[in-house]
């Protein structure tokens, strides 16, 4: 190698150091763009991607079987052992619904496709815990004397069902975790409630974007009485992991 | 600006680094974290428990004889758990494992899911899916076309177990249709009936009330191995063992290898099998000979322990006497290994405990018995004075009453059919005692003698799997043009079948369930549906009252019945009642006194019985009681025994795959039969512990894994009974080799029922 050229190689870093000094600005707005566009992945693309929508089988109208029958425990009973029923069967409904009794396309649909075949409804279940939690509504209900619109909020002011959401990747209802992506929610369900009454603008009935943050039904939910309510203490990891 | 390799990476971790801390600051990490770690608890293939209503159904298990009483946790129409019923007087409220794995028959990969039709070569397991009239039209028109050529006895049919209304049924039909070809199990049990009949004069199967007595002399029986009712033994074995004020009982165990049953008792004796006739005689002699026989019952129930003149003024020499002069222990050792000393301190134990009994029927009973062991073992019992008495036998009101049916229609084909001869009645003829013989079955089939037997109805009991020499068995099935299979599962003979018309199983249908074998009270249960059929099958009941119906003529009418429930309240009669409300029908009847025990003509315990029809005096020649195994020393030099577990021989079913699981690898290594051997026998032959050999047999051979055992006498070799099905499903099919394909009969020379114990066989290193 010739002295000229190693001149040269010897300056050129210091050169290039220049150059590149220009770049800062550049990509300083890179960073910044990039940030502002993982804010909105995050909390817009991200939980649209999760969650998978599905409408119910047959809108039902809650509300209406609520003035009909006058409370909750009409379908949604506890069984003679203590038991909860949870979601009736078509041995409860059809001791209405036998016949299509009104005009309205989803009872029609209920009878026809339902009762008459013999089968049962494949409800969503807003609510359903994972298998590995025990949980008896007897004690929340009958003991602890708690409402059902505590845990569920107005379900029985609802005119038609609203979407289930499911997550992709655990499987779970979306309820479980709350509607609010974050996480963090404020136990309030008369945002959800009011929407379904029509008293909300959401953009389709259901409340969605209602600007509302429903209560989820996560473990720290469950811990937020049983760790710190008086007479409630319940706190074990085997009260509901048996 | 150029866009260098350095300009890139700058822009680029620039980017990275704004949307890492951009994307922190959303939920995507934290949520993903979570829904991560719970995606990991949710594998699809976890069984999750359904959700519904919880009930509890009560029925009766049929796995095997032994009648427990089950309740089924249901979660809405789902069947979840199988315990015992509490309070059952059978079971207590226990339960076996595989009555607990009942479950996976009923969902398991065994079940066969409607009725089915070959289309391949027969044992290939070929079937195609037909409707249930199309099952019964095309059965029915085949035997009625046998039938209208005037060969109705070319039909044969096995009905498994010999007693229950199903049974019933089928050979109601045999004898509407005119064939005398039905052929059930012969077990210990029966044995035990074919001497209670000639010793105390009665038709019945004699009990043994265990729970009560203080010493239980066991000949061989698995008492804690399957044997009698197997869940109120063990129940009744815990009992004995609690530390209560009641004096423990003790249990004496004859067996020529350490089982469960000789592991848990108070003394195990390792007589050479075979020889239990001759060890019971050696301790009647001792009894005898001390005089320590219950002399008040002697004197006055019995006859024939001392010499007596007969009707004719013949003098005749008593038991006392033959015993006396043939069995002394010192003699008799050289022929049952057990030193004299042994037999004297057992024989005076029994004879001075308050409440002893003997019992026989080896291992699980399952099987007929020599005839002579069980007469020896009756008379010892006989000189203790227990008969009818707590702890002692106990000769039931007979609890196979035929059910009370209008007796069935015949017509001239029928009655012609009915007068052919058995396909068994040459062996038949040989023995005084013999009834049916089944294991006769393959061979009269493959000689086509008496006659070709062209249609073959299998109701249960698999005989391709269980019959001795089963690979003969399975020649023969190929053999009949026809044969159909009422079987619930894809056992070994359904494998061979034309046509399947599967039966409900057990957790299914409705269906009495004959009274446990052993027990000291009669107890007949009822089977009820818990379940609603899972698949398209059909109660065997109805099947045969439906072929009937369809044959039309003097076949239909004797089965007047709508349908097999109908059949079944009719046959129970008064018993109906009971068996309703609480699932059961319990007899309640005291035990008769030792005045109206015996119905011999001389309304006395036999000791030396005649048999009847003037069959003549038994044999008590000394030769007649061993029983040797078949096949020849020269060539197979050791003796193979099957061993049996409450794992995996029942006699009806083959295991479950929880059953299968549980299976320790000193039973099945891998797909291995592990085969027993003591370390002395396998040393001389070379054969080290965990190696593979050959195991030989007249009748086949097997590739098998040797465990060294001190617990088994050397000379024989173990093999756990209840492997090597070729049916079922991936979890039982192609494991370990099938014992009853290496072993065949050897007849009894009074009853003609095989009563093989063991086979001779050789071992070679494979």
């Amino acid at each position: 190698m010739s002295q000229a050229e190693k001149n040269h190689q010897d300056h050129q870093p210091v050169a290039k150091n220049n150059d590149y000094a220009g770049l800062m600005p550049l990509t300083l707005f890179l960073a910044i763009v990039a940030a502002y566009a993982s804010l909105l992945i995050g909390w817009v693309v991200f939980p649209m991607l999760l969650y998978a929508k599905y409408e119910q089988p047959i809108n039902f109208n809650h509300s209406l079987h609520v003035d009909e029958t006058g409370d909750c425990e009409s379908c949604h009973y506890f069984r003679e052992d203590g038991s909860y029923a949870g979601l009736p069967g078509n041995d409860v409904c059809t001791g209405c619904h036998s016949d299509v009794m009104g005009s309205d396309p989803e009872e029609i649909k209920y009878v026809e496709e339902y009762v008459n075949k013999d089968r049962e409804v494949d409800w969503y279940v807003y609510s359903r815990q994972p298998d590995c939690v025990f949980f008896s509504h007897a004690a929340h209900v009958l003991k602890g004397e708690m409402e059902c619109e505590t845990c569920h909020g107005d379900v029985g002011a609802e005119e038609s069902t609203r979407p289930y959401y499911v997550n992709r990747l655990t499987g779970y209802s979306r309820d479980i975790w709350g509607e609010n992506i974050s996480g963090i929610n404020n136990h309030d369900w008369s945002a959800l409630t009011s929407a379904h009454a029509g008293e909300d603008d959401g953009e389709d009935g259901h409340g969605e974007g209602g600007g509302f943050t429903m209560k989820s039904m996560k473990m720290d939910d469950c811990a937020d009485c049983h760790l710190h309510m008086k007479g409630v203490e319940r706190e074990g990891c085997f009260v509901c992991h048996k | 600006m150029k866009l260098d390799r350095r300009t890139f990476l700058t822009l680029g971790v620039g980017a990275a680094a704004g949307g890492a801390l951009g994307i922190s600051f959303t939920p995507l990490p934290w949520k993903m974290t979570d829904d991560g770690s719970i995606w990991t608890q949710n594998w699809p293939w976890t069984p999750v428990p359904p959700t519904g209503e919880v009930s509890e159904r009560e029925t009766v298990c049929t796995l095997c004889p032994g009648g427990c009483g089950v309740s089924v946790r249901k979660v809405g129409d789902r069947c979840v758990k199988i315990e015992g019923t509490k309070g059952h007087p059978v079971n207590k409220g226990g339960i076996c494992l595989l009555g607990l794995s009942g479950l996976q028959f009923l969902y398991g990969p065994s079940r066969v899911h409607g009725p089915l039709k070959r289309i391949g070569r027969r044992g290939e397991g070929n079937f195609q899916e037909i409707t249930w009239e199309e099952a019964i039209a095309e059965v029915a028109e085949k035997l009625s076309a046998i039938r209208n050529a005037g060969r109705p006895h070319s039909v044969a049919c096995m009905t498994g177990p010999a007693r229950g209304t199903v049974p019933a049924l089928f050979t109601r039909f045999m004898e509407a249709f005119g064939s005398p070809n039905v052929f059930s199990n012969q077990d210990s049990w029966d044995t035990h009936r074919q001497v209670a009949k000639v010793m105390y004069g009665v038709d019945a199967y004699p009990g043994f009330d265990l729970e009560n007595a203080s010493l239980i002399l066991s000949f061989g029986s698995g008492l804690l191995d399957g044997w009698g009712s197997p869940v109120h033994m063990l129940a009744g074995y815990g009992e004995s063992r609690k530390s209560s004020a009641r004096p423990q009982t003790r249990i004496v165990q004859v067996e020529p290898r350490l089982s469960l049953t000789a592991a848990k008792s108070d003394e195990w004796v390792a007589a050479k099998p075979g020889t239990e006739a001759a060890l019971a005689l050696a301790m009647a002699h001792v009894i005898i000979k001390e005089n320590l026989y219950n002399k008040n019952f002697v004197a006055f129930y019995t006859r024939g322990l001392t010499d007596w003149t007969d009707e004719n003024n013949r003098p005749q020499v008593g038991f006392a006497r033959t015993v006396l002069e043939n069995y002394s222990p010192v003699k008799m050792a050289a022929i049952t290994g057990v030193d004299p000393q042994t037999v004297e301190r057992l024989a005076r134990q029994f004879a001075k405990a308050e409440r002893p009994v003997a019992v026989c029927g080896r291992a699980q009973g399952d099987q007929a018995g020599e005839f002579h062991t069980f007469l020896a073992v009756h008379a010892l019992n006989a000189l203790a004075g227990n008969i009818n008495r707590p702890g002692g036998v106990r000769i039931k009101a007979a609890d196979d009453e035929a059910p009370a049916w209008p007796l069935a229609k015949g017509d001239s084909t029928s009655r012609a059919g009915l007068k052919r001869p058995r396909l068994d009645a040459v062996p038949v003829r040989r023995y005084p005692l013999a009834e049916n013989l089944p294991h006769t079955f393959a061979d009269a089939v493959l000689k086509g003698e008496p006659y070709k037997l062209e249609v073959l109805l299998v109701a249960g009991g698999d005989p391709g799997y269980f019959l001795p020499a089963s690979s003969k068995v399975k020649e023969a099935l190929t053999r009949i043009p026809l044969v159909v299979s009422f079987s619930p599962v894809y056992d070994d003979t359904a494998m061979f079948a034309d046509y399947i018309l599967p039966d409900h199983l057990y957790l299914e249908s409705l269906r009495d369930v004959p009274s446990p074998p052993g027990l000291a009270t009669c107890v007949i249960g009822l089977a009820r549906p818990v379940v609603d059929p899972v698949y398209k099958t059909r109660h065997a009941g109805d099947s045969v009252l439906e072929i009937a119906k369809a044959m039309s003529g003097s076949v239909a009418a004797s089965f007047p019945w709508g349908d097999y429930e109908e059949c079944l309240r009719e046959a129970m009669g008064d018993k109906w009642g009971d068996m309703e409300d609480q699932g059961y029908w319990k007899e309640q009847a005291a035990a008769p006194s030792w005045t109206e025990t015996f119905g011999t003509p001389s309304r006395r315990f036999e000791f030396c019985p005649d048999l009847p029809q003037g069959g003549g005096r038994i044999s008590v020649k000394p030769k007649a009681w061993v029983a040797q195994p078949l096949g020849d020393p020269k060539t197979h030099p050791l003796v193979a025994v099957p061993i049996q577990s409450m794992r995996l021989e029942n006699g009806t079913m083959g295991a479950p795959p929880f059953v299968v699981k549980c299976m320790p690898d000193t039973v099945l290594e891998k797909d291995w039969l592990v085969v027993e051997v003591n370390p002395r026998t396998a040393k001389a032959y070379g054969i080290g512990d965990g190696n593979k050999a050959l195991l030989s047999t007249s009748l086949g051979q097997a590739l098998v894994m040797v465990l060294h055992d001190e617990g088994i006498m050397p000379g024989l070799v173990g093999v756990p009974a209840g492997l090597g099905h070729v049916g079922y499903d991936r979890f039982l099919r192609g494991k370990g080799a099938n014992y009853h394909a290496l072993s065949g009969a050897v007849e009894d020379p009074v009853t003609g029922n095989d009563v093989a114990w063991g086979v001779y066989a050789s071992l070679r290193q494979a």
